[in-house]
């Protein structure tokens, strides 16, 4: 199990890397979203400062869809799906691998979007551990739910837009409890963090058990 | 051919698909509707039939790959019904599409794909070099290459299987005249190490060449069973 996970894992971060789509268009994308915000708010400073942690957690989200629409395509494409049934990989670890690879290129966007909201919002750090700690998890919490939601509309023809309708409000959870603990982090808020980290690592561990559990059957019937 | 026959006619005895009324629905439209058909070890069966006969959704369901939706059928003595993912494990198939990835190179692919089936890696370069894609294409991103390269790499990646049912979906297709050739030899070479092989094609011709039996598809159903076609 853990071999095969780290197979899809490793294929599609290879995949990732020769393509370049992370480096070449998801990260400047991230960096105009989080620019065209601060032209939005900057005139009106404090209201930039109290949203920082909303505006970058609602980035990543963006960031979070792409990298799902991603990596469905990578097995819709020319019937990669379908090989690995025939191939007897578990589905479990298929999903597990993808998930991995999607949690580890958003980790990757999220430390850039970090430097970012530094220098273009002024931001501060006010816990280190409580900031990293809230990237990993809810990076997970995203890579899960997405990969679940993107194999369930994979054989949909318009699943471009259908998997934002449908995972945007599943995220909803990771974008409050994120935002929370951001806020603690960069201390533009007086809240308990990483008691939002906990809801945050309860959406991760239970879409991934679901993920999990219900891989097999969406790569059967879809 | 001669030999081939020879080997065929001795293990035809062993049934490696077996199906009764086998129903198959695409949707709600059943693509199959209510298929008889036995295939023993050895035999190579060409299955020919106008386009959306049924002849694609024959092959993935003799594959593991559809669910059964009514009657029986075993493929390699699994149940259809129950133990799909062990028929999965134990065919090759070429379908339409050709299963790679356009980012990764062809050794690349192929290595994925030994690794996921738990094939030995060993296997992966005498199949490049029997399929003509070890030399100038190893290193090669699939994104590169022509259609019929690509059919070249995926059918390369169902010799790396050596399954003991081949399943080829229109293998011809795309192909240059000494591919084509190549398609045949394998057949051959396969059919007389013992494996089974159902293929598709439109070239009735070329194909009949290489087929034990010939069975016709129209409508989801079988209207015509041929032994010995040649």
């Amino acid at each position: 199990m853990l071999a095969d996970i780290r197979l899809v894992a490793a294929k599609d971060l290879r995949i990732e890397w020769r393509s370049r789509v992370t480096l070449s268009q998801v990260v400047p994308f991230a960096l105009l979203v989080l620019v065209l915000f601060g032209f939005a708010l900057d005139a009106n400073r404090p209201v930039l400062d109290a949203a920082t942690s909303g505006l970058y957690w609602v980035t990543v989200l963006f960031v979070g869809l792409m990298s799902v629409q991603r990596a469905t395509a990578i097995e819709t494409t020319d019937g990669a799906r379908r090989a690995l049934l025939l191939a007897g990989v578990e589905p479990a670890a298929v999903f597990l691998g993808k998930a991995l690879a999607v949690a580890l290129q958003l980790l990757f966007v999220e430390v850039v979007l970090v430097g970012g909201v530094i220098v273009l919002f002024d931001a501060s750090i006010e816990s280190l551990p409580l900031l990293a700690a809230t990237c990993v998890v809810a990076s997970v919490g995203i890579a899960a739910a997405g990969t679940l939601l993107g194999a369930l509309v994979a054989g949909v023809r318009a699943r471009e837009t259908v998997l934002p309708i449908l995972l945007l409000p599943v995220l909803a959870p990771v974008l409050i409890g994120a935002t929370r603990a951001f806020d603690d982090a960069l201390g533009t808020v007086a809240v308990d963090g990483w008691a939002w980290l906990g809801l945050l690592a309860g959406f991760g561990a239970i879409n991934t058990v679901l993920g999990a559990l219900a891989y097999g059957v969406l790569l059967e019937e879809t | 051919m001669g030999q081939l026959s020879a080997v065929a006619d001795s293990v035809f005895d062993v049934s490696i698909i077996r199906l009764q009324a086998a129903v198959a629905l695409i949707g709600r439209f059943p693509a199959l509707a209510g298929i008889d058909l036995d295939v023993g070890e050895g035999e190579v069966v060409l299955v020919q039939g106008p386009n959306g006969a049924g002849k694609s959704t024959l092959l993935r369901l003799c594959a593991g790959l559809m669910r059964l939706e009514s009657g029986e059928g075993t493929v390699l003595s699994h149940d259809l019904a129950t133990e799909r993912p062990a028929i999965r494990r134990s065919v090759g198939l070429l379908g339409h599409d050709t299963a790679l990835y356009d980012d990764l190179t062809v050794r690349e692919n192929l290595d994925f794909w030994a690794k996921a089936s738990r094939v030995d890696a060993s296997a992966v370069t005498p199949a490049m070099e029997r399929l003509g894609v070890a030399d100038r294409l190893h290193d090669v991103p699939v994104a590169l290459l022509s259609a019929g390269q690509r059919r070249r790499v995926a059918l390369a990646a169902v010799v790396v299987r050596r399954p003991r049912l081949w399943l080829l979906d229109e293998p011809h297709a795309g192909l240059d005249p000494s591919g084509r050739d190549l398609v045949d030899q394998l057949v051959v070479d396969a059919a007389a190490a013992g494996a089974t092989v159902l293929l598709s094609s439109h070239e009735v011709d070329r194909t009949l060449e290489l087929a034990t039996r010939r069975i016709t598809v129209a409508g989801g159903t079988i209207t015509g069973d041929v032994t010995d076609a040649r």
